[in-house]
């Protein structure tokens, strides 16, 4: 997938990512464990507000409870009258600034027989005390707060209700009290007290968590006592709010709550006012048996923690950018100088060596592969620059060879046969240069029309000096051969010749003979040289044997000797340089001269350009591909005689 | 059914909203010069309620108007009861229940039912699981609160069939006594106090339901009557009326919300308790008592031959009217005036 990207890009891809899963981790510990804190800080705190509201709402109950509870004490332990009574109606109102109206219903007839309705009944009116008695049209019996307690027979505080008139929502404390008649307890009445809710309105308004936060009071049946939403007050229950919502949870919820219940309800609950998320808890007044929820807005309770999570998170990203920068940064340092050691080994492998590697001075990786780099390339220049003058060298050298066997080919007679009207003798020579001359060379010329002069030598060393050294020798015998002089004091004027310009110490192997055409006499000198064969006519072949004598050209003074051989008609002399004895193959072998005897055997009655390549084609047999060191040189002589006549 | 709070009406002010309403509605008819729209006063039974729907429905959408009529609509309540308005002339139309309606015509007063709306009755006794009553039987020797008068009829003919003695204690306007265990089992309207009870915190599984009409006490309830002089004088306008109610009917049926913010309205207006899912409640329950499932939409209204004898015949047997008077003369069909 990432193949074909950089090494820059895998580093922030892979570092960035690992980072931010680290910081994920991190981050989301933290918000949980925060968020834990922050939950459980709510729990305590809202018990502690719950139950400081909660108290103060018992404590106005429970002394209004007091109130008709000692009333109805009194009236079933003590003797009346009407006007006692009033009294004591009278006193509950004005006594008990929280209570706002007061009556004692009886039952029918039971205060007076005549009377089936009888409830006096004081309230309050703007700043004084009025009073009615309830009467027939009121029909107390069925109200709630008569016939609740009447048939449970207990206290009870009544739903909420709208008072009379003025539509002040109220509750009331009803106590039925009971007298022994003939033996039996009857019910005589009830004394009831009601009293505002504006006051347990005021106590839950005081609740206030943060923003939005709010409290609420909900009656034994469910419904709104107080709630932030006017509208809600006694219009809604918490269950029409939850078949609205369609919340059965909510209704779960409510029915604890008006069970009684203390109860903690995590992020369940909508705000009514906001419709944001809340925690709610509820606790129930015990004395009524009403409920209070405490609405907390979740967000809100959050707002510190996510303000603190989004400078986090703001902090982490940043981070996760510096971070991305930084390896990129150092991505890029380690990268660039990659990148252009790259093109620059790309342009040194195209030949471009003068190509600049970036200096790195860091003595890391990247720094050492600079310098090596640095390193390859001055090598290689140097190297090159080596290649190049030695290829200089060589080409002079070669020039200098070809210069060398220019002169040994220029000076070696090559026209075959020389002298095609000759019919007395025949003569052919083969010269196989090596790649550095060897300063062979061979001559053969007539001195006059009866002699004919061979000569074949080797000079010492190779080369231009080892060519110029043939040819001079060359030059020499020439200009100092003659009818009348000898071969011996021809090798030795040719010898002190050389001998005395001679301070490399250079030297020559010669064999010159002259050959007396006419009588077949051959008079020879050899100077060091290889022994030339004898091929008889009959085909005996022979080495010309006499001890050999110095080389020419290293002593002035040395004496050579003349010697004699006659050759009759068909008899042929073979004379060749070492290149052809010493030819070696690549099994380190050499031709040597027996070889070379066995070859002549074989070819010996053929003629004299056929005898050279005889032996040329069986040194190039033996060698096969093995270098060449030496020149071959070899030449052929045979003598013909004059005619019969002669002979 | 019956509240505390219903007593207390902001009388004048409404007064003064549905004057201010009859106003406009006259200057724009007479406005278009349109023929004088013919003057109908109604009462309903109670206070507003989607009990109601349908005719404040005719009324707002215009329906009235639409079938000539001049609609003014009168405040019912405990201490208004509609048979008495039509009786001194106060409304010329009104709801009435068909069993109270039947005594009163024995007892000489001359209503006519103009349309049967109710066809089945919402009346039902519910009780707590928890108090161990599940069938009729369990009732022997509870604390049963009933509401009096009409609302007793029923009941006692429930308990006769069924030879349960009980000890009555009179209901009051609120089912709070039933709430607080004060009796075992209380009388409760399907439409009403029932949804009162769920929305007090009591799941409907843990409460056990007596619907008289499953009992062969199929006693429809709200109807639309007229005097007989009435409708002599104008049947046209008495027809228009109760089309134009039936139509009003169907179309809160078919916008359910828009029909419940109206009725809002009007509560709100008569200062009584008002919430919206109880409305809904509410009206979905008179669908249910208006067009049983299975019956007609076009035939809205009419009153049955026997349930008109069933309930004869109860009265009768309950010692409630002397005899059971004939129902020609009792109900008045509008379909002759249905084209009009």
């Amino acid at each position: 997938m990432f193949k074909n990207k950089g090494i820059a890009f895998k580093l922030v891809l892979f570092f960035t990512l690992s980072s931010a899963a680290i910081f994920a981790a991190i981050f989301s510990y933290n918000y949980l464990v925060s968020r834990r804190m922050i939950q459980k800080g709510i729990e305590e705190n809202s018990a502690n507000l719950i139950t400081t509201t909660t108290s103060r709402i018992e404590v106005l109950l429970t002394s209004t409870q007091k109130v008709p509870q000692n009333t109805a004490y009194l009236l079933e332990n003590t003797n009346y009258d009407e006007a006692e009574l009033f009294k004591v109606i009278y006193a509950i109102v004005e006594k008990n600034p929280e209570i706002y109206g007061a009556a004692v219903a009886f039952e029918p007839y039971a205060f007076d027989r005549t009377k089936k309705y009888f409830a006096p009944y004081f309230y309050r009116n703007g700043e004084g005390i009025s009073f009615k008695y309830l009467d027939r049209f009121y029909d107390y019996f069925h109200w709630d707060w008569y016939q609740i307690p009447r048939e449970l027979e207990q206290p009870q505080w009544t739903e909420p209700y709208f008072g009379e008139g003025g539509g002040v929502l109220m509750s009331s404390y009803a106590v039925p009290f009971y007298r022994v008649v003939d033996g039996t307890r009857r019910l005589t009445g009830v004394v009831v007290v009601d009293i505002s809710v504006e006051e347990l309105r005021k106590i839950v308004s005081s609740i206030r968590i943060l923003r939005s936060g709010y409290g609420f009071l909900i009656s034994k049946n469910g419904t709104f006592v107080t709630h932030p939403i006017k509208e809600h007050i006694m219009n809604e229950t918490i269950f029409s709010i939850a078949e609205e919502r369609k919340d059965p949870m909510l209704r779960e919820t409510g029915r604890r709550m008006i069970r009684g219940e203390t109860g903690y309800s995590a992020g369940s609950v909508k705000s009514a006012v906001t419709g944001k998320t809340c925690i709610m808890t509820y606790v129930p007044i015990k004395s009524n048996g009403w409920s209070l929820g405490v609405l907390f807005p979740y967000d809100e309770l959050m707002a510190d923690i996510t303000n603190l999570n989004h400078v986090v998170l703001a902090l982490g990203i940043g981070g996760l950018i510096l971070l991305a920068l930084a390896v990129v940064f150092i991505a890029r340092s380690i990268t660039r100088p990659l990148t252009e050691m790259a093109d620059i080994a790309g342009r040194i492998g195209t030949g471009d060596l003068e190509a600049h590697v970036p200096e790195v001075r860091t003595k890391d990786e990247v720094g050492r592969l600079a310098s090596a780099l640095d390193c390859m390339k001055t090598s290689l220049k140097d190297y090159i620059r080596e290649i190049t003058d030695t290829t200089a060298a060589r080409q002079r050298m070669e020039s200098e060879l070809k210069i060398a066997r220019n002169i040994q080919m220029g000076i070696l007679p090559k026209e075959f046969p020389p002298f095609p009207d000759r019919k007395d003798f025949d003569i052919h020579a083969l010269t196989i240069p090596a790649r550095e001359v060897g300063g062979d060379f061979y001559d053969f010329f007539l001195i006059d029309r009866d002699h004919l002069c061979i000569v074949i030598g080797d000079a010492s060393g190779k080369g231009i000096p080892a060519a110029i050294f043939m040819a001079f020798t060359k030059t020499l015998i020439k200009a100092k051969a003659s009818v009348s002089i000898e071969t011996g004091v021809l090798m030795e004027e040719v010898n002190d010749e050389l001998s005395k310009g001679n301070p490399a110490d250079m030297f020559i192997t010669v064999f010159c003979a002259i050959l007396n055409t006419a009588t077949g006499e051959l008079r020879y000198t050899n100077g060091g040289h290889n022994p030339p064969v004898i091929i008889r006519r009959t085909g005996d072949l022979s080495y010309l044997d006499g001890p050999g004598e110095l080389v020419v050209g290293i002593m002035e003074g040395t004496r050579y000797t003349t010697r004699t051989l006659a050759l009759n008609p068909g008899d042929g002399l073979f004379l060749y340089t070492d290149g052809v004895t010493e030819a070696m193959n690549a099994a380190g072998e050499i031709f040597s001269t027996d070889r070379l005897k066995d070859v002549l055997a074989t070819c010996a009655d053929g003629d004299v350009s056929a005898i050279t390549a005889c032996v040329g084609g069986a040194i190039n047999d033996f060698c096969k591909d093995a270098p060449q060191y030496d020149d071959i040189t070899m030449m052929a002589v045979r003598y013909e005689g004059t005619g019969s006549g002669n002979g | 059914m019956k509240n505390r709070s219903g007593q207390r009406e902001a009388v004048g002010k409404v007064w003064a909203g549905v004057l201010v309403c009859l106003v406009v509605i006259l200057m724009t008819a007479a406005g278009y010069g349109q023929p004088a729209l013919k003057k109908i006063t109604f009462i309903p039974q109670w206070s507003p309620q989607a009990q109601f729907a349908g005719y404040y429905a005719a009324y707002e959408k215009g329906i009235y108007a639409r079938h000539g009529l001049n609609v003014k609509i009168l405040r019912g309540g405990a201490h208004r009861p509609s048979s008495e308005l039509l009786e001194n002339g106060e409304a010329d139309v009104g709801t009435i229940w068909l069993s109270t309606a039947l005594q009163k015509r024995s007892g000489g007063v001359r209503l006519v039912n103009i349309a049967q709306v109710a066809q089945r009755s919402s009346l039902m006794l519910i009780a707590k699981k928890s108090r161990g009553i599940r069938r009729p039987e369990d009732l022997e020797g509870k604390k049963v609160g009933l509401w009096g008068d009409d609302f007793r009829i029923q009941p006692t003919a429930f308990f006769k069939k069924y030879a349960i003695k009980v000890k009555v204690v009179p209901q009051s306007y609120s089912v709070n006594l039933f709430l607080r265990d004060g009796v075992d089992a209380a009388s409760a309207m399907w439409y009403n106090e029932y949804h009162t009870i769920l929305n007090a915190g009591i799941n409907a599984d843990e409460l056990t339901s007596f619907f008289y009409s499953d009992y062969g006490l199929n006693f429809p309830e709200d109807g639309i009557y007229v005097m007989e002089e009435t409708l002599k004088k104008d049947p046209a306008a008495v027809c228009a009326f109760v089309n134009a109610s039936l139509e009003g009917w169907r179309w809160a049926f078919d916008h359910p919300e828009e029909a419940i913010d109206i009725i809002l309205k009007y509560m709100v207006e008569a200062n009584v308790p008002a919430n919206k899912v109880h409305q809904r409640w509410m009206l979905e329950r008179m669908k249910d008592v208006i067009i049983p499932s299975g019956s007609d939409r076009a035939a809205m209204g009419v009153l049955k031959k026997e349930d008109y004898e069933r309930v004869g015949k109860e009265l009768k047997e309950g010692g409630l009217i002397a005899d059971v008077p004939g129902m020609d003369a009792f109900a008045f069909t509008c379909a002759g005036y249905v084209q009009k």
